[in-house]
């Protein structure tokens, strides 16, 4: 059972693409790097021990009854993993992005595309589902580093998992780091990975209704990304609804607009990867000028 | 069904402040939830009924404290108190409403022998 959150337990596995872990992966011998997450095993962020209380006291005269205030997140466990996870990117001043929408509103095809479109910029990709590794073959084909982590019966990715997928993946400075989350409009909102940015996908065929059917993960959208905008017309979308909806329930998000099937049907995407990637550019020479002037001024850093 | 993921995780808190603070068995646990916080009270309470059996929580009730959605309405320029994430100003009736509270999921404290 995963020590963080329990979700699919003992279930959850990691295929990183390797030949030989694959095979035996494929019979089910779990070892090494296919791991289930039952196991401890080295890796550079902390499991989130509290270090609090850690002596025991004679309790003896206790029986009564007592309360116990704990006034804590219950998430805090992942969350502390998702702050380690947000360390790691950092260093490299790589941009995390947790994508998440239904299933089959095209974040796989509209991240096939985008990599072919991205030229040298460098990115990776975490890929989840519940089974399979057909999204990571597709990311593969395009050249770049792709890992699969496949949940099991969970329903969402959590910071634990995450984890253990950065592991497996080369950060290299300035580079995107797509995390495509489960298919699913609810599970995946409570979670934080330790991503920059949630993007939630929704495509056109889909309604424009559907930020008002599943509140909680627009409310949590940096981005929406408005997806197979060439079918509009053809399903009757009215983006200028979908929009307001997006709006009563999230007023200060951005909302975007992408096709793949037109030529420079991407642009606005790529536009805001841009931006972000040079916000956290920006964010790491302001932490370099920060350095330098506690150097002059003979602080140590 | 998300629900049962933040039970484990609850449980799992409760299980290592059992072994820190000495306590065999949880008789309640009181937890508050917020409007917006994106979980389902009626799943949370089976999530923890079937997360917590064999566990120093097996058999103890759950008391989930429900607190209040709140946004600022931008019509009325102050902070207001909401039922639900589409529920209008309960001043106004307007919809201009930006969510700035009610996502809490907290454990408050546990009653233990």
């Amino acid at each position: 059972m995963c020590v963080t959150c329990g979700c699919g337990g003992g279930e959850t596995t990691i295929d990183t693409g390797e030949p030989k872990r694959r095979h035996a992966h494929d019979h089910g011998h779990p070892h090494g790097h296919d791991h289930s997450h039952g196991h401890s095993h080295g890796h550079d962020h902390s499991h989130g021990q509290d270090h609090g209380h850690d002596h025991a006291h004679d309790h003896a005269g206790d029986h009564a009854g007592r309360t116990v205030a704990l006034e804590r997140d219950i998430l805090s466990a992942n969350a502390r993993l998702a702050a380690d996870n947000r360390r790691l990117l950092a260093k490299t001043s790589s941009i995390a992005l947790n994508l998440m929408s239904s299933p089959g509103s095209g974040k796989t095809t509209l991240l096939v595309e985008t990599l072919k479109r991205l030229g040298a910029v460098p990115a990776v990709v975490i890929e989840g589902d519940q089974q399979t590794s057909n999204d990571a073959e597709r990311i593969r084909a395009t050249g770049r580093k792709a890992i699969q982590i496949n949940t099991g019966k969970g329903c969402h990715l959590d910071a634990h998992m995450v984890g253990h997928a950065l592991e497996h993946l080369p950060l290299e400075p300035n580079g995107l780091v797509f995390i495509e989350n489960v298919g699913n409009l609810v599970c995946p909102a409570a979670f934080d990975l330790g991503e920059a940015r949630r993007v939630v996908i929704l495509s056109v065929t889909e309604g424009e209704d559907k930020p008002l059917k599943y509140p909680d993960m627009f409310a949590v959208a940096d981005l929406v990304v408005l997806t197979k905008t060439d079918l509009a017309p053809y399903v009757d979308f009215d983006g200028e609804a979908a929009r307001a909806h997006v709006a009563r329930i999230n007023p200060s998000v951005p909302v975007i607009e992408v096709s793949v099937r037109r030529e420079d049907g991407l642009k606005p995407w790529l536009d805001w990867l841009t931006t972000q990637r040079r916000a956290a550019l920006e964010a790491r020479r302001r932490q370099i000028e920060a350095e330098l002037a506690a150097l002059d001024a003979g602080v140590p850093a | 069904m998300h629900e049962l993921s933040i039970c484990q995780s609850l449980i799992d808190m409760i299980a290592d402040e059992a072994r820190r603070q000495a306590f065999n068995r949880v008789e309640v646990v009181r937890i508050e939830v917020g409007r917006f916080a994106g979980v389902e009270p009626g799943a949370l309470a089976f999530g923890f009924e079937v997360a917590s059996r064999g566990t120093v929580c097996d058999g103890a009730r759950l008391e989930i404290v429900d607190l209040p959605g709140l946004a600022y309405c931008f019509a009325c320029e102050e902070s207001v108190e909401l039922s639900d994430r589409l529920a209008p100003c309960p001043k106004c009736g307007g919809g201009r409403l930006q969510p700035t509270g009610g996502d809490e999921l907290r454990v408050k404290d546990l009653e233990v022998v």
